[in-house]
């Protein structure tokens, strides 16, 4: 209550009133001037009082020139007009005196009658209702709003990334590229991070839309790619994201003609990606994932194309992740698989079609095993063959716990950097591939030892050549060795063998797609690996179109073996071998799915 | 339509006499009305009547003490007067001719205020015939409402004829003259005006020297010492010592008279004095301070001994001192309870007795297998619902012992859909949320899109099917919230062709075409201020700056009635719970209670000192509360327009009322941001809620009465803790007999939460009867 400040109320000069009663034609007073500007006074102070009232029922928090007039009118007083407009009126001084006046320019009605651009008038008020709070708890973000604390974020940075989200999201696939190649590069928007990741989260929300799904992977990819980001521990966010494209049940996969096996792929391949890039970031990350797909993959309750995404997730993570999870694991799985497998009722039709997909993809993952085993078999001096992604010969495997055993309890001899050291009871590389025979049969005799008999020399042309796979590169340099070492033990093999220019999607699909990625030993491995893969049943024939005998039987195991007999189907131009790798780019373009079915990349696709 | 539009000023003018009417049912009205009419009459109201042990009555006042036969003359001839300001040359004819008075008579006589006080004891028989048009044109009205229309009581009479001093120019400007004069007349003995500071000073010195005890009882005294000795120097005309006073003085006051103040500071000549609003609420109405006998007994001692007679005589003649015996309080307890445009309320103000209960439920003995009929065509298990009804009757049939007689105030009676709803409440009150602090409700917000800063008022039906905003543009307009559309009935041509004895033939009556979500009411001349669904969902009100109150047909979409009286802006308007009845409050400070079937006001509630800015009916539509920008609420009993309650404690307007379920608490947000709780029975503040930074706008109670939700201009929902508020009151006789409280300072133990809109201000909130919270508000882009 202390002094307070008078407040000094507007007054005006008596010879404002003198200078209004002269232009009335009244001479006045100095008296009466004065008290006449004291009276003026105080009746504008009343009238605004009085229209504060009007302002507090009108439940606003700003004075209009309305609720003054109101203020003039209730006490029979002429309201003052021409002020209501929105706009501030400028007072003008005019030269040479102190007189001021507010500007009135003049409106040209006739260029205002033959404007073109009439307004549109005001939008329709309208009330929209929306849970703000559910049970007293919590905002609920209405889908695609901009997280609140985004606004606090600087107008240009808000700008970008309100563009670049609504480029990603839109329906502009040429705005997508641009923005998705300025996010891999641009050196400022680690201030947006955080927003991009939690756009990026936005996964969960849109599993029924494939396109938007294949989107946020993506933009979550040119993130990962762009060098000036440190994603330190939204990594983890990221990585969940991914993770659950991969393995969840999306709802677009309900609809036997979405193609989410794409999907998973592609989310696969870019869970390797984040590992491989970024595992560091994360401490027990891999752990971590390996736990999170072994737990999908022991669950049989979870349905396949779930199973499918855990193996291809193992696959991408490579062929450590393989040995340690996925081989382990087939013989409890087999059975269950074999089971949708060999039924053949009308209803199982679809059930039975993902299982062969999941087939196909645990068989192009343990072949992948068995050529990185072959390769690291005594003898093999080279690099061993690392997964793709990893320079060769330095595998990541160490510092990340790569060696560990998943499951606790086993034998830590994590210390090993080398790799073959690493799980516990490392089967020889007979023993597992005499247990894979097991299962596979031929197949994988075929794939495997003896690619190249099944694949026609096909012409380069056939495969994708949008081949997007990003870490292409690192493997394409080793890869014609491998074509000619590995693959081709026997001398059959249409291709030259010696092919070193060529790159490996040019490359003749004869073994199964992982192959370029598997173990690129140099030419003189080749021996060893011929021994290792003599069991193969059937000896190459020329032509490509041949029926054999999947053969798979568990010997010592009471599941029976499984027969069947089935013929290739030979699409036109399309080779046989798996296009595993070589699907991935096509993310995105669901529509086309149905029509590659055909040539899919696995050799054991059935035409239902 | 403009049949009924009366002349407004003939509300005033005509004065309801008890013949006129059918047989009253409850004898006791006539009767009761007109003694207590009196006194409440003058818009100094209880001061006048209550103040005489304190105080004479002011000099001005000779009304009282002339003779019957003089007043009665007096009388009329103000009446007469009246008439003929108002243009009602017929009226004013046959009156003159019954009275046999002659026409120059009038020019002599002076109306002064108490005159027109008394004015309404006298009654005037010569309008019967006006009075019986009226009711004539209501002759569709049930007969309850020709009962309640008979006690229109005079002292709204009075109120008109007296409260809008200066507002309108022209002729109640000349009838303010002799008003003013009057009332300021008590100024005309004045001292040296060069020793008002001394002799404020003194005070002061003397206050702050004592004990500390009394210092805070006897610091409530320099506020009115300060404005009285303030416009004593301006009317007296010593405006540079009235400046320098201002200046100096000021300061000292606290700060929940700032506004005032401001006001009071741009008032330095004495021709301002006549129009000031502010300035007039303080002449007419005296001062209410509670002081402890002891802090009494010290300030009479100490003026006595200085011979300070300027005080003294101020003490005496525009304060009224309440002593109590007793501890003195202490500042906090005096701070709570002052704020108010003319101190607190006296004690014996809120003596009365109040019947907070609530009615009974009326139960469903006859229409019982209708219901089940109903039920059966809803659910198919007519069954089921028997046992269901038996519950909730046996609890209805409790009568509950603070609940006034069932027939106290004549009730429409339930028509069949009525009874449908109340099932159907009764349906949906069983799947109830209960709330508590660990169950909070849900919160939906309406928000307005594109209002352009205009919605001034928001209701939802107790269904929360329709919602209506009130917009500055004059527009009231009606949303379905429900995927039900608004459909009007179709037009008469098209209505006689409908089979009248088919089943459906309710639905058939409904023009599709006109089917949309949204329909447009067009007839208001300026903001619509108050909205208000009538239960039933067949009606609406609003209310406007225009000084009328509407009724719509929520059928046809058509105004049916404008309700003239208020003649100033309508603040706020409402109906009754259980229909027919509504009640209006504006800037003419009084309270209007209407029925839907008669263009004239049953009852008028003055005594606020300004605007009524909010008005609420009692769950048991026996009472009704104001809250007033003089920052006080008033309850009223409906029965005999008394004043049964003052709640003083806000410092600043109050703007939203809600009382609980149980009707026993009442609950108010004011411009202050606080919200304040009263016990309504006991009269007494039983709690303080701050929080909010900015006017609380909207104030609701869950359906069982455990959560109150506040909604403000500050962009937040508060939600409060009601059951924890309300337990273990000090209601022990010392609080009560002393209305003394002591409030907790827990304001943060009873916030259950606080829900921010983006950029809304919070206008209205209800809950459905499923308890899930509904707000709404305008969004506005700043």
């Amino acid at each position: 209550m202390a002094e307070r400040e008078e407040r000094r109320f507007v007054e005006l000069p008596r010879d404002s009133v003198r200078l209004m009663a002269e232009s009335a034609g009244v001479e006045l007073s100095d008296e009466v001037a004065a008290l006449l500007a004291e009276d003026v006074c105080y009746r504008l102070r009343e009238a605004t009082q009085n229209s504060s009232q009007f302002l507090k029922h009108t439940r606003r928090r700003r004075l209009t020139v309305e609720d003054f007039n109101r203020a003039l009118r209730w006490s029979n007083v002429e309201a003052v007009c021409g002020c209501g407009s929105q706009d501030s009126l400028p007072f003008r001084p005019l030269r040479d005196s102190d007189l001021f006046f507010p500007e009135d320019r003049e409106v040209n009605l006739l260029e205002l009658a033959l404007a073109t651009n009439i307004p549109k008038g005001c939008a329709e008020t309208a009330v929209r209702v929306h849970v703000s709070y559910l049970d007293g708890k919590g905002n609920l973000e209405p889908q695609g709003a901009v997280p609140s604390a985004v606004s606090s974020l600087s107008d240009d940075l808000l700008k970008y990334y309100q563009h670049v989200t609504r480029a990603v999201l839109g329906d502009d696939p040429q705005l997508m590229k641009v923005a998705l190649q300025d996010l891999q590069s641009n050196p400022k928007i680690a201030a947006l991070l955080p927003y991009f990741v939690y756009v990026v989260s936005g996964v969960k929300s849109v599993s029924h839309d494939l396109e938007q799904l294949s989107r946020l992977l993506q933009l979550a990819r040119s993130l990962l790619q762009n060098p000036f980001l440190c994603l330190g521990s939204y990594v983890g966010s990221l990585m969940g994201s991914v993770l659950y494209c991969v393995l969840e049940p999306l709802a677009a996969s309900i609809n036997p003609l979405n193609d989410h096996w794409t999907l998973r792929d592609y989310a696969a391949l870019l869970l390797g990606r984040i590992f491989w890039s970024h595992g560091e970031l994360v401490r027990g990350l891999y752990q971590q994932i390996l736990l999170s797909l072994q737990k999908v993959l022991a669950d049989p309750a979870r349905p396949l194309c779930s199973h499918y995404g855990a193996v291809v997730g193992l696959h991408a993570l490579g062929w450590k992740a393989v040995e340690r999870v996925l081989y382990p694991h087939l013989p409890t799985y087999w059975p269950n698989l074999q089971a949708v497998l060999d039924d053949y009722s009308v209803s199982n039709a679809q059930v039975k079609a993902d299982g062969h997909k999941v087939y196909g993809a645990i068989l192009v993952a343990v072949e992948r095993l068995l050529k990185a085993k072959a390769q690291q078999a005594p003898g093999f001096g080279g690099p061993e063959g690392s997964p793709r992604h990893s320079p060769p010969g330095q595998d990541p495997s160490p510092e990340l716990g790569l060696g560990r055993p998943l499951i606790p309890g086993g034998s830590g001899t994590a210390a090993s950097s080398s790799s073959s050291s690493s799980s516990p009871p490392p089967p020889s590389l007979r023993d597992m591939y005499r247990e894979l025979y097991d299962f596979f049969g031929d197949s994988l005799a075929v794939r495997f030892g003896t690619g190249a008999p099944a694949d026609p020399p096909s012409p380069p042309g056939t495969s994708e050549g949008a081949r997007k796979e990003p870490p292409a590169e690192g493997a394409a340099r080793k890869m014609p060795q491998l074509t000619n070492a590995t693959v081709s033990p026997r001398d059959e093999e249409p291709p030259p063998p010696p092919r070193p220019e060529r790159p490996p999607l040019h490359r003749s699909p004869g073994p199964p797609a992982p192959a370029p990625r598997d173990p690129r030993t140099p030419s003189g491995h080749r021996p060893g690996a011929r021994d290792v893969f003599q069991k193969c049943r059937f000896a190459p024939r020329g032509p490509p179109r041949f029926s054999f005998v999947i053969a798979g039987r568990q010997t010592g195991r009471r599941c029976p073996g499984r027969r069947f007999q089935t013929s290739f189907p030979q699409p036109p131009g399309a080779a046989l071998g798996s296009r595993y790798a070589q699907r991935l780019p096509m993310i995105g373009r669901t529509a086309r799915a149905p029509r590659r079915w055909p040539r899919a990349e696995y050799s054991l696709l059935l035409l239902l | 339509m403009a049949a009924l539009h009366e002349e407004p000023a003939e509300v005033a003018a005509v004065q309801p006499d008890p013949e006129a009417g059918t047989p009253p049912p409850p004898p006791a009205v006539p009767p009761a009305a007109a003694p207590a009419a009196a006194p409440a009459a003058a818009a100094e109201g209880e001061a006048a009547g209550a103040g005489g042990d304190a105080a004479p009555p002011k000099p001005a006042a000779p009304g009282p003490a002339a003779s019957p036969a003089a007043l009665d003359r007096q009388t009329l001839v103000a009446v007469l007067q009246f008439l003929r300001r108002s243009n009602l040359r017929e009226s004013e004819e046959i009156l003159r001719r019954e009275a046999r008075l002659l026409g120059d008579d009038l020019g002599a006589a002076a109306l002064s205020p108490s005159s027109a006080g008394l004015l309404g004891g006298s009654g005037s028989d010569a309008d019967a015939g006006e009075a019986l048009l009226g009711r004539g044109t209501g002759a569709a009205a049930v007969a309850i409402g020709g009962n309640v229309a008979v006690a229109t009581s005079s002292p709204g009479v009075a109120a008109v004829a007296s409260v809008p001093p200066g507002k309108v120019g022209g002729a109640v400007v000349v009838e303010d003259q002799p008003d003013v004069s009057a009332v300021l007349s008590a100024y005309n003995q004045q001292g040296d005006p060069t020793l008002y500071e001394e002799y404020y000073s003194g005070l002061k010195h003397f206050i702050e020297c004592s004990l500390d005890c009394h210092r805070a009882e006897l610091s409530q005294l320099f506020y009115p010492l300060f404005v009285h000795m303030y416009l004593e120097l301006v009317y007296n005309q010593h405006e540079s010592e009235a400046k320098s006073f201002f200046e100096r003085f000021h300061g000292d006051q606290e700060c929940y008279y700032q506004d005032d103040l401001r006001v009071l500071s741009s008032l330095t000549k004495k021709e301002h004095m006549k129009g000031n609003e502010t300035m007039l609420d303080f002449r007419t109405s005296k001062f209410v301070l509670r002081i402890s006998r002891d802090s009494y007994q010290l300030l009479k001692r100490h003026l006595q001994e200085k011979q300070n007679n300027q005080i003294w005589n101020i003490v005496q003649e525009h304060l009224y001192i309440d002593i109590f015996d007793g501890m003195p309080r202490s500042k906090q307890q005096i701070d709570a309870m002052v704020g108010s445009l003319a101190g607190e309320a006296k004690r014996e103000a809120n003596k009365a007795k109040v019947f907070f209960g609530l009615l009974k439920e009326p139960e469903f003995d006859v229409p019982l297998d209708d219901e089940d009929e109903e039920g059966e065509n809803e659910e198919g298990k007519p069954k089921k619902k028997k046992p269901k009804k038996d519950n909730v009757g046996s609890k209805s049939k409790k009568q509950d012992p603070n609940a006034p007689p069932q027939n106290r105030i004549p009730l429409p009676e339930l028509k069949d859909s009525d009874k449908l709803d109340k099932v159907m409440n009764m349906k949906e009150a069983a799947r109830r949320v209960r709330l508590g602090p660990e169950c909070l409700p849900s919160i939906c917000f309406y928000t307005f899109l594109n209002a352009y800063q205009g919605l001034t008022a928001v209701d939802i039906t107790d269904d929360s099917s329709m919602i209506v905003g009130g917009f500055a543009d004059s527009t009231v307009r009606v949303w379905s919230v429900t995927p039900k559309k608004l459909r009007s009935v179709k037009t008469a041509a098209d209505l006689s062709l409908i089979d009248k004895e088919s089943d459906d033939v309710l639905e058939r009556i409904m023009d599709e075409k006109t089917a949309s979500e949204l329909k447009i009411l067009y007839g208001h001349s300026g903001p619509v201020y108050g909205t208000s669904f009538s239960p039933d969902r067949n009606y609406l009100l609003s209310c406007s700056e225009d000084g009328t109150v509407r009724l719509w047909s929520l059928q046809t979409f058509t105004c049916l009635v404008g309700y003239k009286g208020h003649n100033y802006p309508v603040w706020d308007t409402q109906f009754s719970p259980y229909g027919y009845y509504f009640v209006s409050g504006g800037h003419d400070r009084v309270a209007r209670l209407w029925a839907t079937d008669h263009y004239q006001p049953l009852r008028i509630f003055a005594g606020h000192l300004a605007d009524v800015t909010c008005t609420r009916f009692h769950p048991n539509s026996n009472y009704i509360a104001t809250g007033s920008a003089d920052r006080t609420i008033r309850l009223w009993d409906v029965l005999n327009g008394n004043c049964v309650r003052i709640f003083t404690g806000h410092k600043g307007p109050i703007h939203s009322l809600a009382f609980s379920p149980n009707g026993r608490f009442l609950a108010t947000g004011a411009t202050d941001g606080r919200v304040l709780l009263w016990d309504i029975g006991h009269g007494l503040m039983v709690g303080e809620l701050k929080g909010h930074t900015d006017t609380i706008y909207a104030l609701r109670f869950s359906r069982d009465g455990e959560i109150l939700a506040s909604g403000s201009m500050d962009n937040t929902v508060r939600l409060w803790d009601a059951v924890k508020a309300f337990e273990d009151l000090e209601t022990d006789d010392f609080t009560t007999a002393t209305g003394h409280i002591n409030l907790p300072e827990n304001s943060q133990d009873l916030l259950l939460g606080t829900y921010m809109t983006k950029s809304t201000p919070v206008v209205h909130l209800h809950f459905t009867r499923r308890n899930l919270l509904l707000a709404a508000g305008a969004y506005s882009s700043q």
